[in-house]
């Protein structure tokens, strides 16, 4: 994954200057409660909601675990129906695919539909570096392109702008892409999004080839689909001569009927509706009917060695409906920028460090933005646990051990940074295993309270940075505990 | 070595802990959930349609086939249409006599020639119930997907109770996967800004669903 947003702090750095930011905890706390409480009550509406999730926890798993033969069986209906597989083991082979099927068109621009994977392999960047335009379509990542910013929202990448920063983005921006801003246009959400669909309809109405990702694959039949809102995938995908998917292999479902569990699951985590506005399916091309060539570029850069962990691989089991994000006490504060990797939030901060290895500091310190409540668990409709990932990741990075990278079983070592935490933990064992000193010290500790500083100094000075240091009581438990109830047994 | 061997390499050696589950599928995933949400009569299945429809603001007709064309003239020209789009397969009697010209959707026009017609009359694959959703896949009264997206005002005629459905499960058991299908459910809609919903982004920004009995 080359995702890594050039130049960005750490976690802890970046959610520092985030919290901070009164306009942005005020857009993000807005958003993550709307969608919190609308996403409960359609939720509600499925009396088999447990079964479902269930069913889709389970079907995730066996794709997982038979992906190989999954994958094949999806290259044969693709290419009986018309289309052609390309496999892509990195992000560098993923954009040379997709320059060079760009460049057989002859065409120089071209139009996308919303996509993660696009975003995580740097695609626009590495079109533009081949003299190729690529306009996005959807109307948060219009407002990220435009504004030449960075998405920070799986579903609402746009989420940490406010009507009046997406106005003047558009009054500035958009003449130098295509048709300008309206004059005189105001910050009412219908106004602009009329203007973005002038802007884009231009653009749709004349492009000769198509990008998108896809939510699902299916391998039985070949069957792409792209959930949406806007329309803007339908454009996309129906109006060009050329279509080109880049999707990751772990999209892939064994059956046509595993839709009906998704399709139920899907819309009602991520945007609280009973379904989308606008679901297409398509497999391979239809005569007189959508682009008359199609291509699916099959995309690891990463997953395979995801898929290596025995823990970790259940992050590939994610359909990106972003309910984490929602529900997460420390995403609402910090801010999806503050993770630094195109996919924010809980189900960012393990699935990132997996696909992109722990050799950078942003990555090392994914693993410990988050508080551990649960809450991501609870709400995701494919049941990842993410907590029990998030913690196997901790002490991966801390402690060092096997990994697969590239393919490649290597061991990683000790993140460097967290040699205190490692110190205080053989500490606290050693002290845990002397009661005699451990009273000792508390008792020390109880009378010297009042000396005791707001921060921790020395290497202590990097935990205390980010935590209010407890109060020391005024005695130590255990004695408490003898003074109260001394030598009485409790059983009374 | 290719990237196709490459990866398909990576993935065997990633899963030899695995112990290969040699059930057939449909064991090893088990479906306990519902086929449907509740058991309804015909009626009621047709009326949770209408409220779904409703709700995701596409607005509801319902009508006989001898009443139909006066409907569709009605709606054809409350939207001042001059130019409405004609799939091949389309009964000819669902459209008025009179009313606007009739543009037969062929495979030769433009993107932007279908972008100056008004509106677009079709008819469904299915409709289902409980998420208020109506689904196309290129029959011929439907014509190409394009068809149902450019123009700004779609009218979709459904056969009721035929072509309703109560759930997504059922739905799927009745359509096919080799053609092309675009479900939809409401007119275009994005809540991008502030997340307050605004219709009518880039797909037609009025959905009319006639409920034909």
């Amino acid at each position: 994954m080359s995702g890594t947003f050039v130049g960005m702090p750490a976690f802890p750095e970046a959610a520092h200057r985030a919290v901070r930011d009164p306009v942005l905890r005020a857009n993000l706390r807005h958003a993550t409660h709307t969608i919190r409480a609308k996403r409960a009550t359609a939720v509600g509406e499925l009396s088999d909601w447990v079964e479902l999730r269930e069913a889709g926890r389970r079907i995730k798993d066996h794709t997982l675990r038979h992906l190989d033969r999954y994958l094949l069986r999806l290259e044969e209906s693709v290419t009986a129906a018309g289309g052609t597989v390309h496999w892509a083991a990195d992000a560098a082979e993923a954009n040379r695919i997709v320059t060079r099927l760009v460049k057989e068109t002859g065409e120089s621009e071209v139009v996308k539909v919303k996509s993660m994977a696009t975003q995580e392999i740097g695609l626009n960047e590495a079109l533009e570096a081949e003299g190729i335009r690529a306009y996005e379509t959807d109307l948060a990542e219009l407002i990220v392109q435009l504004g030449r910013d960075r998405p920070s929202h799986i579903l609402v990448p746009a989420i940490h702008r406010n009507r009046g920063e997406i106005r003047d983005v558009f009054v500035r921006e958009m003449g130098a892409w295509g048709r300008p801003a309206p004059a005189g246009l105001t910050d009412t959400p219908a106004e602009l999004a009329e203007a973005a669909r002038l802007h884009l309809r231009e653009k749709f109405l004349r492009a000769k080839v198509g990008v998108s990702g896809a939510n699902f694959m299916v391998a039985e039949t070949g069957t792409l689909v792209v959930v949406e809102s806007e329309g803007n995938g339908r454009m996309c995908l129906t109006l060009p001569e050329t279509l080109i998917s880049v999707v990751g292999i772990e999209k892939v479902v064994p059956t046509w009927r595993d839709l009906e569990v998704f399709l139920q699951t899907l819309p009602r985590s991520s945007t609280a509706e009973r379904m989308n506005p606008y679901t297409s399916m398509w497999t391979g091309t239809t005569d007189g009917d959508g682009p008359r060539t199609f291509h699916l570029v099959l995309l690891d850069n990463g997953r395979t060695d995801t898929l290596a962990d025995r823990v970790g691989r259940q992050a590939l089991a994610c359909i990106r409906c972003s309910a984490c994000l929602n529900v997460c006490p420390v995403y609402e504060r910090a801010g999806g920028h503050a993770y630094g990797s195109v996919y924010p939030g809980p189900i960012g901060a393990i699935l990132s460090p997996q696909l992109r290895g722990t050799a950078d500091e942003i990555d090392a310190s994914l693993p410990f933005a988050s508080s551990l409540c649960g809450a991501c668990y609870e709400v995701c409709p494919v049941a990842i646990d993410i907590p029990e990932v998030l913690v196997h990741l901790r002490e991966r990075v801390v402690e060092g051990g096997p990994a697969v990278r590239q393919g490649n079983r290597v061991v990683l070592k000790p993140a460097r940074g967290h040699a205190a935490e490692r110190a205080a933990m053989r500490a606290a064992r050693w002290a845990f295993a002397r009661p005699g000193t451990l009273r000792t010290g508390q008792r020390l500790a109880a009378r010297t309270r009042r000396l005791h500083p707001r921060t921790l100094p020395g290497p202590g000075r990097a935990w205390s940075g980010t935590r209010d240091l407890p109060a020391v009581p005024a005695e130590p438990f255990r004695d408490w505990w003898q003074r109260t109830r001394g030598g009485k047994d409790g059983a009374e | 070595m290719n990237s196709r061997e490459r990866i398909l390499g990576r993935v065997r050696r990633a899963l030899a802990d695995v112990t290969p589950d040699e059930r057939p599928y449909e064991e090893a995933v088990g479906r306990r959930y519902l086929r449907e949400h509740g058991r309804r009569p015909v009626e009621r299945t047709v009326e949770l349609l209408a409220e779904n429809l409703a709700d995701y603001r596409a607005i509801v007709h319902r009508c006989d086939a001898g009443e139909l064309p006066h409907l569709v003239s009605r709606l054809l020209d409350e939207r001042g249409a001059r130019e409405v789009l004609v799939p091949p397969g389309l009964p000819p009697q669902w459209l008025p006599a009179a009313g606007p010209e009739r543009i037969h959707e062929r495979a030769a026009h433009t993107p932007h020639r279908l972008d100056r017609v008004d509106s677009v009359v079709t008819g469904c694959a299915l409709a289902i119930a409980e998420t208020g959703t109506i689904v196309l896949d290129g029959s011929p009264d439907q014509g190409r997907r394009r068809a149902s997206l450019i123009p700004d005002h779609h009218i979709c005629v459904v056969r009721v109770p035929g072509q309703v459905v109560s759930s997504v499960p059922q739905a799927l058991e009745r359509l096919d996967p080799t053609r092309p299908s675009t479900w939809i459910s409401g007119p275009s809609a994005t809540s991008d800004i502030e997340l307050d919903r605004v219709e009518g982004v880039h797909g037609p920004r009025t959905l009319e669903v006639v409920l034909l009995s």
